[in-house]
């Protein structure tokens, strides 16, 4: 039997019916069509489908989207301000951030977290940030120097 | 695929027990869902009803008194890794969290939800059991309170009965001069442990001599398990360099380790013994500082 889900993803809200075994990340991408959102181990293990829910950072395909009924929900598509990316994003740009680009919207939302939580990490508190988003292309360190940039005021977030 | 199930979302431990009653064994709980949803997806567990408790807010406390520390069986990973409390009463209870999975993992998930899942390589059981921590359990027909040492029973099997439900840990307030310390060794920093070595030194005073010691490992036996002929080897004596390789090697053969894809049953012993010692080390370093 379908179960009200309401909550709210990226500022618009939604009443919707969803089964109770549906998965945050299906509920994401299959049903509002947020696709930035990626499947990919489907396991907790590879982090590309993290999104934040009340500012922390979660992993979508580990938790049932019933879980999520009241959330505040941040996908990668609400990074942006209009047509202004997020720094982090601009940051990514600039520094070559990714390769194939499967895991950028997760490791984006990972570090958005990270960032609301300590807004000046040390690249050790970055590195531990994305501990939970692997990179198969590695490009670990360009990411880190992007968001080393970040923190150093290097971008600044659109008004 | 996971299979359908009925879902009930209780806002209160009344309401939960409730439930659990109701459906025995053809119910699973639900709290973070980390380590159970994808042992549903796997179709390893399809319960028929799912009571999911992430809900019962009074669950989810850390309180501390004269007697010790009470968690509810809800706090999040995250939540107990960030306590300045913890931080500065019970730093091991901090350090461990810090390893357990990734950020994401400890946002959601729970520590009782770590425990009683029953995976003899998590991080929270053998140190709860260096810590001599207490399990509370309520059924309908009341509590019941149980040392965490006898909480785990085998893979995935722990000491709750249909109809029970994990609500709290209690650790007793350290005695003086103690110390407590946890490693694993795994090869991905956010992975389980190949193996999890906790141990806890309490020092007599001024003597220097080894008052009480718990040894618990991870990972090297069906379930996590205190090393008592490794403790026995300390216990009452002034712990040597060579007093504590005895130790690790009195662990490494009271274990009882398999061989998986993480590491053969010969790499996990060598592992135990050589974190044995090395932790009693730190927590004899710990414990003099105390």
């Amino acid at each position: 039997m379908k179960k009200e889900l309401k909550f709210k993803v990226n500022g618009q809200p939604y009443d919707i019916y969803v089964k109770p075994k549906t998965l945050l990340v299906e509920v994401l991408r299959d049903h509002l069509g947020l696709t930035g959102t990626k499947r990919g181990c489907n396991s907790s293990s590879c982090g590309a489908c993290t999104v934040m829910l009340n500012g922390m950072a979660v992993k979508s395909c580990s938790m049932l989207a019933l879980q999520a009924n009241g959330a505040d929900i941040m996908t990668v598509e609400g990074l942006a301000k209009g047509n202004k990316l997020h720094p982090l994003q601009e940051a990514f740009l600039d520094h070559g951030s990714y390769q194939c680009g499967f895991c950028t919207s997760g490791m984006l939302m990972a570090l958005r977290a990270l960032l609301e939580e300590n807004p000046k990490p040390t690249k050790e508190q970055i590195k531990e940030g994305i501990d939970g988003n692997i990179c198969r292309c590695t490009g670990y360190n360009s990411i880190i120097r992007a968001v080393t940039a970040v923190v150093k005021g290097e971008y600044k977030e659109a008004k | 695929m996971i299979k359908d199930f009925e879902h009930f979302a209780p806002k209160t431990l009344k309401e939960a027990l409730t439930l659990l009653d109701k459906y025995q064994d053809d119910c699973k709980v639900i709290c973070g869902g980390q380590s159970l949803l994808i042992l549903m997806r796997q179709g390893l567990v399809a319960p028929k009803y799912l009571v999911d408790i992430k809900g019962i807010s009074e669950l989810s406390y850390i309180k501390d008194d004269k007697d010790g520390l009470k968690i509810g069986a809800l706090t999040t990973h995250r939540t107990i890794e960030k306590s300045p409390l913890i931080k500065k009463k019970y730093p091991v209870l901090a350090e461990m969290e810090t390893r357990l999975a990734s950020i994401q993992t400890r946002n959601w998930g729970s520590i009782g939800g770590n425990i009683c899942h029953g995976d003899p390589a998590g991080d929270p059981a053998p140190v709860l059991i260096a810590l001599d921590a207490t399990l509370t359990v309520a059924g309908t027909k009341g509590e019941r309170n149980m040392p965490a040492e006898d909480f785990t029973l085998d893979y995935f099997e722990v000491a709750l009965e249909p109809g029970e439900l994990l609500t709290e840990i209690q650790i007793p307030a350290p005695p003086p001069r103690t110390g407590t310390v946890y490693t694993k060794f795994n090869i991905i920093e956010s992975d389980l442990a190949t193996v999890g070595v906790a141990v806890s030194v309490t020092l007599g005073s001024g003597d220097g001599v080894c008052q009480d010691v718990r040894i618990a490992l991870g990972a090297a036996a069906p379930m996590a398990m205190r090393a008592k002929k490794a403790e026995a080897v300390l216990k009452g004596k002034k712990i040597t360099d060579a007093l504590l390789a005895e130790a690790g090697e009195k662990a490494s053969t009271e274990a009882e380790p398999i061989s998986d894809i993480a590491a053969s049953e010969e790499y996990r012993r060598e592992l135990v013994k050589v974190l044995v010692k090395r932790m009693g080390n730190e927590a004899l370093a710990r414990a003099k500082r105390a």
